[in-house]
């Protein structure tokens, strides 16, 4: 099926990806075998199960698809691992949690689960425990849904642990995450006439460390940072953040482009990046008027903007993500190829995520693409690229250098080439 | 227009050996429409406005519409539209060409508000209509069977979306007093000679159905 979320929980032993039909696939990583040192541990399927299924909304005749737009997870507890997922309408709890003993010997029940006659038992016995196959199991443990009357774009999880909101296109609202029944609405940009409506929301972050700090993305490549104590609708931000649109690349499609597509805090918190249609750029919080730092992931595109926007690639929603270490940025492009920033030496690599061209335990060998002119032995022309070939999703594990890509249908998941 | 791995034409290509190295191209199929392999002329306004009109037709027959895609195609038509009115000559006088469905004049004022435009669309288009395939449809092509008919109810489905107090907000719209509001100065007046009017600013059939068939012709690749 389409894959159409990835991300690793907080220690990245686990993956999980949410795609079209619904449905959650976690990996797990093998544990680092002691004598393979040279490599680190696959990730294996460890559970797969339904989150989400096709609903019908009767009122306004309209089906509600099962496509899980996010994913986020909670960090560990206890044994047991905790999700979010979402789709356009509905937020869900999961639990994700492994059984691998079963209790044996009870007194009423025989071993096939039939009950006995209580008349018939004469002795007593205590049940023992004894191991059996791993089972992960996964429950559905909370459903907050009916609040919201626009798609889903985003969740996210506070670091408090214990609130965490979701974002649709016109509204941002808070929940507590042992409260299903209501939500708190903290951001409505919807305007009273919906004549006047220009914008909408794209993307919604919490800070990672300050539990009263978000941020929010606009279609028009605006980010507004609101601080919740400030007052309990943060419809008037905190910070804005925009960039004067550059002059001489007017169009008529400068503000599709424009469109943030993903926000994401750097794991420090100080940064935050933005994914519009052509660019990504590392913004300091500290510094409103522009970014800090602008990467062009693809900018051969810039001159094919018309044909873009007359098959709709225009509106294409790449994600970007940081390393570990907040030193490069990666984010998806066309053609199954994906790119690395790194923001202390500059360089930037192209790579492809293709079974045919890669052979598994194989370095990849970086790619070009030719803009105009003479195409180099080994370059791809820009009108040679596949645009239904597309890497939207992306995630870097959280401390180490491995990060999974997803194409279409499939996953990759590439690790740095260790010694 | 934009290939899916399409190879460039032979005079086109620089002189290299097809080596092992070029599987990419190997592996695609060749698109069907010779335009493809080309570099793009960019289009002309009218031509990116009578597109974005399409656009914003087809995602609103869609079951729920993107309101993402939505915002985006409106502004984007506004953009067109003040373009083009900064570039339009004066008006021609209306002449008794066949009725063009669309409803915009190039000169009009800056006003193609969503909800302005859903209105005008629903009474035009149809949207009641049971087609559902986008591959048959045609709409910008198909003879008119209704006019502007300020009287004709608005079909529930795509007006309700956007507005979310659902019939409230649908009824704002069946009020013919909308029609008064100086933002649409040509449809005050009686439906047919306002069509007239507008079809006399051009916007030509033939130049659409070949858009169109350029269009369908693309999705189906």
């Amino acid at each position: 099926d389409i894959i159409s979320t990835v991300e690793f929980n907080h220690s990245g032993e686990l993956l999980a990806t949410g795609d079209k039909g619904g449905r959650v696939v976690i990996f797990q990583q093998e544990q680092e075998n002691k004598t393979q040192t040279h490599s680190r541990g696959e990730y294996n399927v460890y559970s797969t199960f339904q989150s989400h299924e096709p609903e019908f909304d009767y009122l306004k005749s309209l089906e509600i698809e099962e496509k899980i737009n996010k994913i986020r997870w909670l960090p560990q507890k206890n044994a047991a691992q905790f999700l979010l997922s979402t789709n356009d309408k509905t937020i869900k709890l999961w639990k994700i949690s492994e059984r691998d003993k079963r209790p044996e010997g009870y007194n009423l029940k025989e071993e096939d689960g039939r009950y006995r006659d209580p008349t018939t038992v004469t002795t007593l016995r205590v049940p023992v425990f004894r191991p059996m196959d791993l089972m992960v199991e996964a429950s559905p443990r909370r459903i907050f849904a009916n609040a919201h009357t626009y798609h889903i774009n985003s969740i996210s999880i506070n670091s408090d642990y214990e609130t965490y909101l979701s974002a649709d296109d016109l509204r941002i609202n808070l929940w507590h995450l042992e409260i299903t029944d209501r939500s708190f609405n903290i951001v409505d940009i919807k305007p009273a006439n919906m004549e006047e409506l220009t914008e909408v929301i794209t993307a919604a972050e919490f800070h990672p460390n300050s539990c009263n700090t978000f941020v929010y993305s606009s279609s028009k490549g605006t980010i507004r940072l609101c601080d919740m104590r400030a007052s309990a609708l943060c419809d008037r931000h905190s910070k804005l953040f925009e960039e004067p649109e550059d002059p001489s690349n007017r169009s008529f499609f400068s503000e599709i482009i424009s469109s943030i597509s993903d926000v994401k805090f750097s794991h420090s918190g100080r940064y935050m990046m933005t994914r519009d249609y052509l660019s990504v750029k590392i913004w300091d919080l500290n510094m409103e008027n522009r970014p800090v730092e602008t990467y062009q992931v693809h900018e051969y595109l810039r001159s094919k903007l018309c044909s873009l926007y007359e098959n709709d690639c225009i509106f294409d929603k790449f994600e970007c993500c940081w390393n570990g270490s907040d030193s490069v940025v990666m984010t998806g492009s066309y053609n199954n190829f994906f790119r690395m920033f790194d923001r202390n030496t500059k360089r930037d690599i192209t790579l492809e995520a293709s079974r045919e061209n890669n052979k598994p335990r194989t370095v990849l060998k970086p790619r070009k693409v030719c803009a105009s002119g003479k195409r180099k032995k080994d370059e791809i022309s820009v009108d040679s690229l596949d645009f239904n070939k597309k890497i939207l999703h992306t995630a870097w594990h959280p401390k180490e250098n491995i990060i999974a890509v997803a194409t279409t249908n499939n996953l990759y998941i590439f690790q740095d080439k260790v010694n | 227009m934009l290939g899916k791995g399409v190879k460039r034409k032979r005079e086109e290509e620089e002189e290299e050996d097809l080596t092992s190295q070029d599987w990419w191209l190997e592996e695609t199929t060749p698109s069907p429409n010779p335009e493809e392999g080309a570099s793009p002329a960019p289009l002309p306004p009218s031509s990116l406005f009578n597109l974005s009109i399409f656009k914003l037709h087809h995602g609103l027959r869609r079951g729920e519409p993107d309101l993402r895609h939505l915002v985006l195609v409106v502004n984007t038509l506004r953009r067109i539209q003040s373009s083009m009115a900064l570039e339009s000559s004066p008006p021609e006088p209306p002449c008794p060409a066949p009725v063009d469905p669309l409803p915009v004049a190039p000169d009009a004022p800056l006003c193609t508000s969503v909800s302005a435009l859903l209105d005008d669309l629903s009474h035009i288009e149809g949207l009641c209509d049971t087609q559902t395939s986008f591959s048959e449809d045609i709409p910008l092509s198909r003879p008119p069977e209704t006019g502007l008919d300020p009287g004709r109810p608005a079909p529930l489905g795509s007006l309700e979306l956007l507005l979310e107090d659902g019939l409230e907000g649908l009824f704002d719209d069946i009020d013919t007093s909308m029609y008064d509001c100086e933002l649409w100065p040509n449809l005050k007046t009686d439906s047919g000679e306002t069509e007239d009017k507008i079809q006399g600013q051009g916007l030509d059939v033939s130049e659409l159905d070949y858009l169109m068939d350029v269009l369908v012709g693309t999705q189906t690749l």
